[in-house]
Protein backbone atom coordinates (compact mmCIF):
# COMPACT_ATOMS: atom_id res chain seq x y z
CA UNK A 1 0.00 0.00 0.00
CA UNK A 2 1.60 3.49 -0.85
CA UNK A 3 1.44 6.10 1.71
CA UNK A 4 0.02 9.25 1.05
CA UNK A 5 2.25 11.64 0.41
CA UNK A 6 1.62 15.32 1.82
CA UNK A 7 2.62 18.69 0.61
CA UNK A 8 5.60 20.41 1.98
CA UNK A 9 3.77 22.67 4.79
CA UNK A 10 1.88 18.71 5.24
CA UNK A 11 -0.88 21.01 5.31
CA UNK A 12 -2.64 18.93 2.51
CA UNK A 13 -1.51 16.02 0.03
CA UNK A 14 0.72 16.62 -3.19
CA UNK A 15 -1.87 15.02 -4.83
CA UNK A 16 -5.09 14.61 -4.48
CA UNK A 17 -7.09 11.05 -3.46
CA UNK A 18 -8.58 10.04 -6.57
CA UNK A 19 -12.45 9.00 -6.19
CA UNK A 20 -13.97 9.65 -9.68
CA UNK A 21 -14.05 6.23 -10.63
CA UNK A 22 -17.08 6.65 -12.41
CA UNK A 23 -15.64 9.45 -14.48
CA UNK A 24 -12.91 7.16 -15.66
CA UNK A 25 -10.30 4.70 -14.22
CA UNK A 26 -6.64 4.52 -14.85
CA UNK A 27 -5.29 1.22 -16.78
CA UNK A 28 -4.32 -1.10 -15.16
CA UNK A 29 -0.80 -1.66 -15.45
CA UNK A 30 -1.43 -5.62 -16.82
CA UNK A 31 -3.42 -3.95 -19.59
CA UNK A 32 -0.84 -1.53 -20.77
CA UNK A 33 1.50 -4.59 -20.69
CA UNK A 34 -0.50 -6.56 -23.26
CA UNK A 35 -1.26 -3.21 -25.53
CA UNK A 36 2.73 -2.40 -25.59
CA UNK A 37 4.07 -5.25 -28.13
CA UNK A 38 1.23 -3.77 -30.35
CA UNK A 39 2.28 -0.05 -30.83
CA UNK A 40 5.97 -1.24 -31.79
CA UNK A 41 6.53 -4.85 -33.25
CA UNK A 42 2.92 -5.99 -33.91
CA UNK A 43 2.18 -3.23 -35.55
CA UNK A 44 0.52 -4.55 -38.35
CA UNK A 45 -2.60 -3.59 -39.91
CA UNK A 46 -4.84 -6.86 -38.50
CA UNK A 47 -6.69 -6.81 -42.03
CA UNK A 48 -3.62 -7.15 -44.29
CA UNK A 49 -4.13 -10.75 -45.06
CA UNK A 50 -0.59 -11.30 -47.01
CA UNK A 51 2.13 -11.43 -44.18
CA UNK A 52 2.72 -12.47 -40.83
CA UNK A 53 2.24 -8.45 -39.69
CA UNK A 54 -1.22 -8.26 -40.11
CA UNK A 55 -1.27 -11.84 -38.81
CA UNK A 56 -0.62 -11.50 -35.70
CA UNK A 57 -2.11 -8.33 -35.28
CA UNK A 58 -5.89 -10.50 -36.63
CA UNK A 59 -4.17 -12.57 -33.74
CA UNK A 60 -4.40 -10.05 -30.53
CA UNK A 61 -7.64 -8.04 -31.81
CA UNK A 62 -9.27 -11.92 -32.04
CA UNK A 63 -7.93 -13.04 -28.70
CA UNK A 64 -9.23 -9.28 -27.76
CA UNK A 65 -12.33 -9.86 -28.86
CA UNK A 66 -13.16 -13.41 -27.52
CA UNK A 67 -12.04 -12.14 -24.26
CA UNK A 68 -14.93 -9.43 -24.48
CA UNK A 69 -17.53 -11.67 -25.75
CA UNK A 70 -16.75 -14.22 -22.98
CA UNK A 71 -17.17 -11.64 -20.25
CA UNK A 72 -20.86 -10.70 -21.24
CA UNK A 73 -21.41 -14.98 -21.83
CA UNK A 74 -21.86 -14.45 -25.56
CA UNK A 75 -20.03 -15.59 -28.86
CA UNK A 76 -17.53 -13.72 -30.44
CA UNK A 77 -18.74 -13.45 -33.44
CA UNK A 78 -21.35 -10.73 -31.93
CA UNK A 79 -18.57 -8.88 -31.16
CA UNK A 80 -17.46 -5.43 -32.88
CA UNK A 81 -15.15 -3.04 -31.67
CA UNK A 82 -16.04 0.64 -31.59
CA UNK A 83 -14.68 3.83 -30.25
CA UNK A 84 -15.96 3.25 -26.91
CA UNK A 85 -20.15 3.66 -25.21
CA UNK A 86 -21.12 7.20 -27.12
CA UNK A 87 -20.22 5.35 -30.57
CA UNK A 88 -22.11 2.05 -29.60
CA UNK A 89 -24.86 3.65 -27.95
CA UNK A 90 -25.55 5.86 -31.38
CA UNK A 91 -24.87 2.70 -33.85
CA UNK A 92 -27.01 -0.21 -31.23
CA UNK A 93 -30.19 2.99 -31.49
CA UNK A 94 -30.18 4.49 -35.17
CA UNK A 95 -29.14 1.61 -36.38
CA UNK A 96 -31.81 -0.39 -35.48
CA UNK A 97 -34.45 2.14 -35.45
CA UNK A 98 -33.29 3.03 -39.02
CA UNK A 99 -32.94 -1.01 -39.77
CA UNK A 100 -36.36 -1.66 -39.21
CA UNK A 101 -38.06 1.99 -39.58
CA UNK A 102 -41.17 0.26 -42.23
CA UNK A 103 -42.18 -1.77 -39.94
CA UNK A 104 -41.29 -0.11 -36.52
CA UNK A 105 -41.11 3.43 -35.83
CA UNK A 106 -40.63 3.39 -31.85
CA UNK A 107 -38.13 4.00 -28.98
CA UNK A 108 -38.49 3.15 -25.42
CA UNK A 109 -35.64 4.82 -23.20
CA UNK A 110 -35.62 5.62 -19.70
CA UNK A 111 -35.28 9.73 -18.29
CA UNK A 112 -31.88 9.16 -16.10
CA UNK A 113 -29.77 7.33 -19.21
CA UNK A 114 -26.69 8.92 -19.94
CA UNK A 115 -26.64 11.64 -22.38
CA UNK A 116 -25.41 9.64 -25.61
CA UNK A 117 -28.52 7.56 -25.44
CA UNK A 118 -30.77 10.48 -24.61
CA UNK A 119 -29.53 12.92 -27.14
CA UNK A 120 -29.41 10.18 -29.91
CA UNK A 121 -33.18 9.33 -28.87
CA UNK A 122 -33.91 13.26 -29.54
CA UNK A 123 -32.31 12.59 -32.80
CA UNK A 124 -34.56 10.06 -33.91
CA UNK A 125 -37.63 12.03 -32.54
CA UNK A 126 -36.68 14.64 -34.87
CA UNK A 127 -36.46 12.04 -37.70
CA UNK A 128 -40.01 11.03 -37.11
CA UNK A 129 -39.57 8.16 -34.77
CA UNK A 130 -41.47 8.31 -31.24
CA UNK A 131 -39.95 8.16 -27.83
CA UNK A 132 -41.25 6.97 -24.78
CA UNK A 133 -39.14 8.03 -21.50
CA UNK A 134 -40.04 5.99 -18.91
CA UNK A 135 -39.52 7.48 -15.72
CA UNK A 136 -37.91 6.13 -12.18
CA UNK A 137 -38.65 5.62 -8.76
CA UNK A 138 -37.24 7.10 -5.62
CA UNK A 139 -34.74 4.01 -5.81
CA UNK A 140 -33.53 5.12 -9.73
CA UNK A 141 -35.00 2.08 -11.27
CA UNK A 142 -37.94 1.74 -14.02
CA UNK A 143 -41.08 0.04 -13.03
CA UNK A 144 -41.01 -3.18 -15.04
CA UNK A 145 -45.16 -3.34 -14.81
CA UNK A 146 -45.37 0.28 -16.69
CA UNK A 147 -42.11 -1.12 -19.21
CA UNK A 148 -44.44 -3.98 -19.99
CA UNK A 149 -47.39 -1.18 -20.80
CA UNK A 150 -46.03 1.01 -23.41
CA UNK A 151 -43.65 -1.26 -25.33
CA UNK A 152 -45.97 -2.28 -28.50
CA UNK A 153 -45.52 -4.34 -31.78
CA UNK A 154 -44.44 -0.78 -33.01
CA UNK A 155 -41.42 -0.64 -30.78
CA UNK A 156 -38.21 -1.46 -32.51
CA UNK A 157 -36.25 -1.16 -29.64
CA UNK A 158 -35.57 -0.71 -25.76
CA UNK A 159 -32.66 0.75 -24.28
CA UNK A 160 -32.29 0.63 -20.36
CA UNK A 161 -29.21 0.84 -19.38
CA UNK A 162 -27.25 -1.73 -16.63
CA UNK A 163 -26.07 0.74 -14.08
CA UNK A 164 -26.58 4.26 -13.58
CA UNK A 165 -22.99 6.54 -13.96
CA UNK A 166 -24.41 9.09 -11.02
CA UNK A 167 -26.05 6.71 -8.83
CA UNK A 168 -24.62 3.24 -9.65
CA UNK A 169 -28.13 1.33 -9.08
CA UNK A 170 -28.74 -1.30 -11.20
CA UNK A 171 -31.39 -2.11 -13.28
CA UNK A 172 -33.26 -5.67 -13.66
CA UNK A 173 -31.56 -6.37 -16.72
CA UNK A 174 -32.93 -10.12 -16.87
CA UNK A 175 -36.80 -9.02 -16.02
CA UNK A 176 -36.46 -6.26 -18.74
CA UNK A 177 -35.10 -8.55 -21.05
CA UNK A 178 -38.05 -11.14 -20.59
CA UNK A 179 -40.38 -8.00 -20.97
CA UNK A 180 -38.56 -7.39 -24.57
CA UNK A 181 -38.31 -10.96 -25.42
CA UNK A 182 -42.04 -11.41 -24.82
CA UNK A 183 -43.31 -8.28 -26.98
CA UNK A 184 -40.74 -8.73 -29.65
CA UNK A 185 -38.78 -5.31 -29.08
CA UNK A 186 -35.05 -5.51 -29.22
CA UNK A 187 -33.07 -4.96 -25.99
CA UNK A 188 -30.04 -2.90 -25.90
CA UNK A 189 -28.85 -1.76 -23.05
CA UNK A 190 -25.56 0.75 -22.09
CA UNK A 191 -23.38 -1.31 -20.37
CA UNK A 192 -20.74 1.24 -19.79
CA UNK A 193 -20.71 1.29 -16.18
CA UNK A 194 -21.40 -2.43 -15.73
CA UNK A 195 -19.03 -4.54 -17.21
CA UNK A 196 -16.85 -5.65 -15.32
CA UNK A 197 -18.97 -4.52 -11.99
CA UNK A 198 -21.59 -6.78 -12.47
CA UNK A 199 -22.05 -10.27 -14.00
CA UNK A 200 -23.43 -10.39 -17.09
CA UNK A 201 -24.82 -12.96 -19.70
CA UNK A 202 -26.47 -11.94 -22.35
CA UNK A 203 -28.55 -14.85 -23.38
CA UNK A 204 -29.67 -15.74 -19.69
CA UNK A 205 -30.64 -11.71 -19.72
CA UNK A 206 -32.07 -11.80 -23.12
CA UNK A 207 -30.02 -8.78 -24.07
CA UNK A 208 -29.98 -8.13 -27.76
CA UNK A 209 -27.54 -5.45 -28.08
CA UNK A 210 -25.16 -4.42 -25.16
CA UNK A 211 -22.73 -1.37 -25.40
CA UNK A 212 -19.21 -1.70 -23.33
CA UNK A 213 -16.80 0.82 -22.75
CA UNK A 214 -12.89 0.47 -21.98
CA UNK A 215 -11.72 3.06 -19.87
CA UNK A 216 -14.74 2.35 -17.31
CA UNK A 217 -12.92 -0.59 -16.07
CA UNK A 218 -9.00 -0.30 -15.95
CA UNK A 219 -8.78 -0.64 -19.75
CA UNK A 220 -7.73 2.28 -22.60
CA UNK A 221 -10.21 5.52 -23.70
CA UNK A 222 -11.40 5.40 -27.01
CA UNK A 223 -12.31 1.67 -27.32
CA UNK A 224 -15.28 0.27 -26.46
CA UNK A 225 -17.47 -2.26 -28.07
CA UNK A 226 -20.92 -3.40 -29.07
CA UNK A 227 -22.44 -6.64 -28.68
CA UNK A 228 -24.92 -7.14 -31.37
CA UNK A 229 -27.02 -10.59 -31.50
CA UNK A 230 -26.81 -13.35 -34.06
CA UNK A 231 -29.77 -15.64 -33.43
CA UNK A 232 -32.48 -14.27 -33.43
CA UNK A 233 -30.53 -12.03 -35.36
CA UNK A 234 -30.34 -8.31 -35.04
CA UNK A 235 -29.59 -6.38 -38.00
CA UNK A 236 -28.34 -2.68 -38.14
CA UNK A 237 -27.60 0.32 -40.47
CA UNK A 238 -24.24 1.33 -40.05
CA UNK A 239 -23.06 4.94 -39.00
CA UNK A 240 -19.39 4.80 -40.78
CA UNK A 241 -19.03 2.93 -43.73
CA UNK A 242 -15.40 2.22 -45.96
CA UNK A 243 -13.73 -1.43 -46.04
CA UNK A 244 -16.85 -3.36 -44.36
CA UNK A 245 -14.77 -4.43 -41.15
CA UNK A 246 -16.18 -5.25 -38.49
CA UNK A 247 -19.39 -7.59 -40.85
CA UNK A 248 -19.86 -4.29 -42.49
CA UNK A 249 -21.37 -2.79 -39.23
CA UNK A 250 -18.36 -0.57 -38.22
CA UNK A 251 -15.98 0.22 -41.01
CA UNK A 252 -12.04 1.31 -40.31
CA UNK A 253 -9.01 -0.05 -39.52
CA UNK A 254 -9.21 -1.68 -35.40
CA UNK A 255 -6.95 0.35 -33.22
CA UNK A 256 -4.97 -2.99 -32.39
CA UNK A 257 -3.34 -2.45 -29.61
CA UNK A 258 -6.82 -0.33 -27.85
CA UNK A 259 -8.72 -3.80 -29.08
CA UNK A 260 -6.19 -5.85 -27.08
CA UNK A 261 -6.04 -3.29 -23.99
CA UNK A 262 -9.95 -3.48 -23.75
CA UNK A 263 -9.73 -7.74 -24.10
CA UNK A 264 -7.38 -8.03 -21.17
CA UNK A 265 -9.60 -5.59 -19.33
CA UNK A 266 -11.97 -7.79 -19.65
CA UNK A 267 -10.39 -11.04 -19.09
CA UNK A 268 -8.69 -9.23 -15.51
CA UNK A 269 -12.03 -8.37 -14.29
CA UNK A 270 -13.65 -11.43 -15.21
CA UNK A 271 -11.31 -13.50 -13.34
CA UNK A 272 -11.31 -11.14 -10.81
CA UNK A 273 -14.78 -9.46 -9.85
CA UNK A 274 -16.02 -12.08 -6.94
CA UNK A 275 -12.81 -10.81 -4.83
CA UNK A 276 -12.67 -7.47 -6.05
CA UNK A 277 -16.38 -6.98 -5.27
CA UNK A 278 -16.11 -7.60 -1.41
CA UNK A 279 -13.40 -5.89 -1.29
CA UNK A 280 -14.64 -2.06 -2.60
CA UNK A 281 -18.27 -2.84 -0.83
CA UNK A 282 -16.12 -3.01 2.71
CA UNK A 283 -14.12 0.09 1.51
CA UNK A 284 -17.78 1.36 0.37
CA UNK A 285 -19.50 0.63 3.51
CA UNK A 286 -16.59 1.81 5.82
CA UNK A 287 -16.50 5.25 3.88
CA UNK A 288 -20.64 5.51 4.39
CA UNK A 289 -20.04 4.33 7.93
CA UNK A 290 -17.52 6.52 8.47
CA UNK A 291 -19.80 9.87 7.43
CA UNK A 292 -22.63 9.06 8.75
CA UNK A 293 -21.18 8.52 12.36
CA UNK A 294 -19.91 12.00 12.11
CA UNK A 295 -22.57 13.62 10.14
CA UNK A 296 -25.89 14.00 10.89
CA UNK A 297 -28.12 14.74 7.63
CA UNK A 298 -26.76 13.27 5.09
CA UNK A 299 -28.85 11.05 2.52
CA UNK A 300 -27.78 8.69 0.14
CA UNK A 301 -29.38 9.16 -3.52
CA UNK A 302 -30.31 5.84 -5.31
CA UNK A 303 -30.68 2.26 -3.73
CA UNK A 304 -27.92 1.07 -1.73
CA UNK A 305 -28.53 -2.71 -2.51
CA UNK A 306 -29.67 -2.60 -6.00
CA UNK A 307 -26.21 -0.55 -6.56
CA UNK A 308 -22.56 -1.60 -7.87
CA UNK A 309 -20.04 -1.62 -4.96
CA UNK A 310 -17.65 1.40 -6.13
CA UNK A 311 -20.25 4.12 -6.14
CA UNK A 312 -21.91 6.35 -3.35
CA UNK A 313 -24.00 9.51 -3.94
CA UNK A 314 -24.54 11.51 -0.99
CA UNK A 315 -26.33 14.72 -0.21
CA UNK A 316 -24.95 16.89 2.46
CA UNK A 317 -27.44 18.82 3.26
CA UNK A 318 -27.53 22.95 3.76
CA UNK A 319 -23.47 22.76 1.67
CA UNK A 320 -23.34 23.46 -1.54
CA UNK A 321 -21.85 21.19 -4.09
CA UNK A 322 -19.34 22.84 -5.34
CA UNK A 323 -18.49 24.97 -2.25
CA UNK A 324 -17.98 21.39 -0.87
CA UNK A 325 -15.70 20.61 -3.84
CA UNK A 326 -13.59 22.93 -3.00
CA UNK A 327 -13.46 22.04 0.56
CA UNK A 328 -12.22 18.94 0.05
CA UNK A 329 -9.43 19.81 -2.78
CA UNK A 330 -6.94 16.58 -1.45
CA UNK A 331 -10.06 14.26 -3.24
CA UNK A 332 -10.93 14.40 -6.80
CA UNK A 333 -14.70 13.51 -6.67
CA UNK A 334 -17.62 15.05 -8.72
CA UNK A 335 -21.01 17.00 -7.65
CA UNK A 336 -24.48 16.98 -9.22
CA UNK A 337 -24.73 20.67 -8.42
CA UNK A 338 -25.47 23.17 -11.02
CA UNK A 339 -22.62 25.04 -9.95
CA UNK A 340 -20.40 22.39 -11.72
CA UNK A 341 -21.94 21.63 -15.41
CA UNK A 342 -21.90 24.25 -18.09
CA UNK A 343 -26.02 24.39 -18.13
CA UNK A 344 -25.85 25.48 -14.40
CA UNK A 345 -29.09 22.96 -14.23
CA UNK A 346 -28.85 20.36 -11.06
CA UNK A 347 -28.17 16.85 -12.32
CA UNK A 348 -31.22 15.36 -14.06
CA UNK A 349 -30.81 11.64 -12.66
CA UNK A 350 -30.68 13.23 -9.05
CA UNK A 351 -34.06 15.19 -10.47
CA UNK A 352 -35.82 12.37 -11.76
CA UNK A 353 -35.76 10.14 -8.15
CA UNK A 354 -37.26 12.95 -7.35
CA UNK A 355 -34.79 14.61 -4.98
CA UNK A 356 -35.68 18.13 -4.49
CA UNK A 357 -33.31 21.00 -6.25
CA UNK A 358 -31.71 21.89 -3.16
CA UNK A 359 -30.72 18.54 -2.02
CA UNK A 360 -29.53 18.39 -5.41
CA UNK A 361 -27.38 21.11 -5.31
CA UNK A 362 -25.47 19.04 -2.47
CA UNK A 363 -24.68 15.97 -3.54
CA UNK A 364 -21.55 14.94 -3.87
CA UNK A 365 -20.04 11.27 -5.81
CA UNK A 366 -17.80 9.28 -4.46
CA UNK A 367 -16.01 6.59 -6.94
CA UNK A 368 -14.31 3.93 -5.36
CA UNK A 369 -12.21 1.39 -7.22
CA UNK A 370 -9.17 -1.14 -7.93
CA UNK A 371 -7.09 0.90 -6.82
CA UNK A 372 -8.54 2.85 -3.76
CA UNK A 373 -6.99 1.61 -0.18
CA UNK A 374 -8.34 1.71 3.21
CA UNK A 375 -5.19 4.50 4.05
CA UNK A 376 -7.58 6.59 1.14
CA UNK A 377 -11.31 6.08 2.42
CA UNK A 378 -10.15 6.53 5.95
CA UNK A 379 -8.26 10.22 4.57
CA UNK A 380 -11.37 11.04 2.67
CA UNK A 381 -14.01 10.50 5.61
CA UNK A 382 -11.95 12.70 8.04
CA UNK A 383 -11.35 15.82 4.74
CA UNK A 384 -15.60 14.93 4.09
CA UNK A 385 -16.43 15.36 7.86
CA UNK A 386 -14.11 18.50 8.20
CA UNK A 387 -15.07 20.59 5.47
CA UNK A 388 -19.03 19.40 6.02
CA UNK A 389 -18.84 20.41 9.02
CA UNK A 390 -16.99 23.85 8.70
CA UNK A 391 -19.10 25.22 5.20
CA UNK A 392 -22.52 24.32 7.64
CA UNK A 393 -21.10 26.97 10.64
CA UNK A 394 -21.40 29.07 7.79
CA UNK A 395 -24.09 27.98 6.02
CA UNK A 396 -27.89 30.41 6.78
CA UNK A 397 -30.00 26.91 6.08
CA UNK A 398 -27.61 24.90 8.71
CA UNK A 399 -28.34 27.90 11.32
CA UNK A 400 -31.87 27.99 10.51
CA UNK A 401 -32.03 24.15 10.27
CA UNK A 402 -30.33 24.28 14.01
CA UNK A 403 -33.45 26.91 15.01
CA UNK A 404 -36.33 24.65 14.07
CA UNK A 405 -37.09 26.48 10.86
CA UNK A 406 -38.20 24.36 7.90
CA UNK A 407 -36.52 25.68 4.70
CA UNK A 408 -39.71 24.71 2.84
CA UNK A 409 -41.48 26.86 4.57
CA UNK A 410 -39.45 30.38 3.34
CA UNK A 411 -40.86 31.93 0.28
CA UNK A 412 -37.48 32.00 -1.25
CA UNK A 413 -36.87 34.94 -4.63
CA UNK A 414 -35.72 32.45 -7.07
CA UNK A 415 -33.29 33.91 -9.74
CA UNK B 1 -12.95 25.44 -12.18
CA UNK B 2 -9.78 27.21 -11.60
CA UNK B 3 -10.22 29.97 -8.79
CA UNK B 4 -8.67 33.52 -8.66
CA UNK B 5 -6.26 33.52 -5.89
CA UNK B 6 -8.98 36.15 -4.11
CA UNK B 7 -11.59 33.50 -4.20
CA UNK B 8 -9.50 30.93 -2.61
CA UNK B 9 -8.79 33.30 0.49
CA UNK B 10 -11.90 34.26 1.04
CA UNK B 11 -13.52 31.17 1.03
CA UNK B 12 -10.70 29.49 2.82
CA UNK B 13 -10.16 32.54 5.72
CA UNK B 14 -13.41 34.13 5.25
CA UNK B 15 -14.08 36.93 6.85
CA UNK B 16 -17.00 37.93 9.29
CA UNK B 17 -18.89 34.37 9.13
CA UNK B 18 -21.50 34.66 11.54
CA UNK B 19 -24.69 36.25 13.07
CA UNK B 20 -26.28 39.26 14.94
CA UNK B 21 -29.28 39.16 17.09
CA UNK B 22 -31.97 40.11 14.45
CA UNK B 23 -34.25 41.46 17.01
CA UNK B 24 -31.38 44.03 17.95
CA UNK B 25 -32.29 47.24 16.30
CA UNK B 26 -29.28 48.10 15.11
CA UNK B 27 -29.40 45.52 12.67
CA UNK B 28 -30.70 45.22 9.27
CA UNK B 29 -30.87 41.50 7.92
CA UNK B 30 -30.61 41.05 3.98
CA UNK B 31 -31.18 37.21 3.12
CA UNK B 32 -31.42 36.51 -0.30
CA UNK B 33 -30.84 33.83 -3.02
CA UNK B 34 -32.60 30.58 -3.08
CA UNK B 35 -31.65 27.29 -2.21
CA UNK B 36 -33.19 25.31 -4.90
CA UNK B 37 -30.70 27.94 -7.17
CA UNK B 38 -28.01 26.51 -5.20
CA UNK B 39 -27.05 29.94 -3.75
CA UNK B 40 -28.27 31.58 -0.57
CA UNK B 41 -26.40 34.62 1.15
CA UNK B 42 -27.36 36.09 4.47
CA UNK B 43 -25.47 39.48 5.44
CA UNK B 44 -26.00 41.51 8.52
CA UNK B 45 -25.34 44.82 8.85
CA UNK B 46 -25.30 46.35 12.11
CA UNK B 47 -25.28 50.46 12.65
CA UNK B 48 -23.97 53.47 14.55
CA UNK B 49 -26.84 55.57 15.76
CA UNK B 50 -25.12 58.28 13.29
CA UNK B 51 -25.82 56.24 10.38
CA UNK B 52 -22.41 54.33 9.53
CA UNK B 53 -21.85 50.19 9.32
CA UNK B 54 -19.75 49.73 12.29
CA UNK B 55 -20.17 45.43 11.88
CA UNK B 56 -21.30 43.46 9.30
CA UNK B 57 -21.36 39.64 9.21
CA UNK B 58 -22.20 36.59 6.54
CA UNK B 59 -23.32 32.86 6.00
CA UNK B 60 -23.35 32.10 2.71
CA UNK B 61 -24.70 28.34 1.18
CA UNK B 62 -23.34 28.42 -2.32
CA UNK B 63 -19.97 27.89 -4.26
CA UNK B 64 -16.41 29.12 -3.81
CA UNK B 65 -17.26 32.55 -5.84
CA UNK B 66 -20.70 33.15 -4.04
CA UNK B 67 -18.66 32.71 -0.19
CA UNK B 68 -16.05 35.17 -1.58
CA UNK B 69 -18.51 37.52 -2.64
CA UNK B 70 -20.38 38.02 0.23
CA UNK B 71 -17.22 37.96 2.55
CA UNK B 72 -15.86 40.35 0.78
CA UNK B 73 -18.79 43.06 0.59
CA UNK B 74 -18.79 42.55 4.63
CA UNK B 75 -15.08 43.91 4.85
CA UNK B 76 -16.35 46.60 2.12
CA UNK B 77 -19.20 48.00 3.95
CA UNK B 78 -17.34 48.49 7.33
CA UNK B 79 -16.99 52.36 7.59
CA UNK B 80 -19.51 53.12 5.46
CA UNK B 81 -22.83 55.38 5.15
CA UNK B 82 -25.99 53.41 3.99
CA UNK B 83 -26.12 55.50 1.13
CA UNK B 84 -22.25 54.58 0.54
CA UNK B 85 -22.85 50.56 0.92
CA UNK B 86 -25.96 50.78 -1.15
CA UNK B 87 -23.69 52.27 -3.94
CA UNK B 88 -21.29 49.21 -4.13
CA UNK B 89 -21.65 47.47 -7.58
CA UNK B 90 -21.76 44.18 -8.71
CA UNK B 91 -19.28 44.65 -11.37
CA UNK B 92 -16.51 46.22 -8.64
CA UNK B 93 -17.22 42.70 -6.80
CA UNK B 94 -16.75 40.56 -9.71
CA UNK B 95 -13.56 42.74 -11.35
CA UNK B 96 -11.96 42.71 -7.38
CA UNK B 97 -12.05 38.68 -7.21
CA UNK B 98 -11.86 37.75 -10.82
CA UNK B 99 -14.74 36.04 -11.27
CA UNK B 100 -15.59 34.24 -14.38
CA UNK B 101 -18.89 34.94 -16.51
CA UNK B 102 -20.76 32.04 -15.32
CA UNK B 103 -20.06 33.24 -11.91
CA UNK B 104 -20.84 36.99 -12.30
CA UNK B 105 -24.48 36.02 -10.42
CA UNK B 106 -22.99 35.51 -6.86
CA UNK B 107 -21.78 39.14 -7.23
CA UNK B 108 -24.53 40.16 -7.88
CA UNK B 109 -26.41 38.20 -5.06
CA UNK B 110 -23.67 40.25 -3.15
CA UNK B 111 -24.85 43.60 -3.95
CA UNK B 112 -28.85 42.19 -3.58
CA UNK B 113 -27.85 41.38 0.05
CA UNK B 114 -26.42 44.95 0.76
CA UNK B 115 -29.45 46.43 -0.33
CA UNK B 116 -31.31 43.90 1.07
CA UNK B 117 -29.88 44.76 4.47
CA UNK B 118 -30.00 47.84 4.22
CA UNK B 119 -33.86 47.98 3.27
CA UNK B 120 -34.35 45.54 6.28
CA UNK B 121 -32.60 48.10 8.82
CA UNK B 122 -34.41 51.18 7.78
CA UNK B 123 -37.61 49.49 7.77
CA UNK B 124 -36.98 48.79 11.49
CA UNK B 125 -35.83 52.38 12.13
CA UNK B 126 -38.57 53.59 10.46
CA UNK B 127 -41.45 51.57 12.32
CA UNK B 128 -39.32 52.42 15.77
CA UNK B 129 -39.95 56.05 15.09
CA UNK B 130 -43.47 55.59 14.62
CA UNK B 131 -44.01 53.58 17.55
CA UNK B 132 -42.06 56.76 19.76
CA UNK B 133 -44.15 59.28 17.84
Amino acid sequence: MTVLSKTKDGKGLARPIYLDYQATTPCDPRVVQAMLPYFTEKFGNPHSRNHVYGWEAEDGVEKAREQVASILGADMKEVIFTSGATESNNLALKGVAHFYKDKKNHVVTCVTEHKCVLDTCRHLEQEGFSVTYLPVGKDGLIDLGQLAEVVTERTAIVSIMAVNNEIGVIQPLAEIGAICRKKGAFFHTDAAQAVGKIPIDVNAMNIDLLSVSGHKFYGPKGVGALYVRRRPRVRLVAMINGGGQERGMRSGTLPTPLCVGLGEACAIAQAEMGVENVRLSALRDRLLGGIRQRLPEVYLNGDLDRRIPGNLNLSFAFVEGEGLMMGVKDLSVSSGSACTSASLEPSYVLRALGVQDEMAHTSLRLGIGRFTTDEEIDYAIDHIVEAVSRLREMSPLWEMHQDGIDIQSIEWAEH
Amino acid sequence: MAYSEKVIDHYEHPRNVGSFGKEDGAVGTGLVGAPACGDVMKLQIKVSPDGIIEDAKFKTFGCGSAIASSSLVTEWVKGKTLDEAAAIKNTEIAQHLALPPVKIHCSVLAEDAIKAAIADYRKKTRADDEAAE
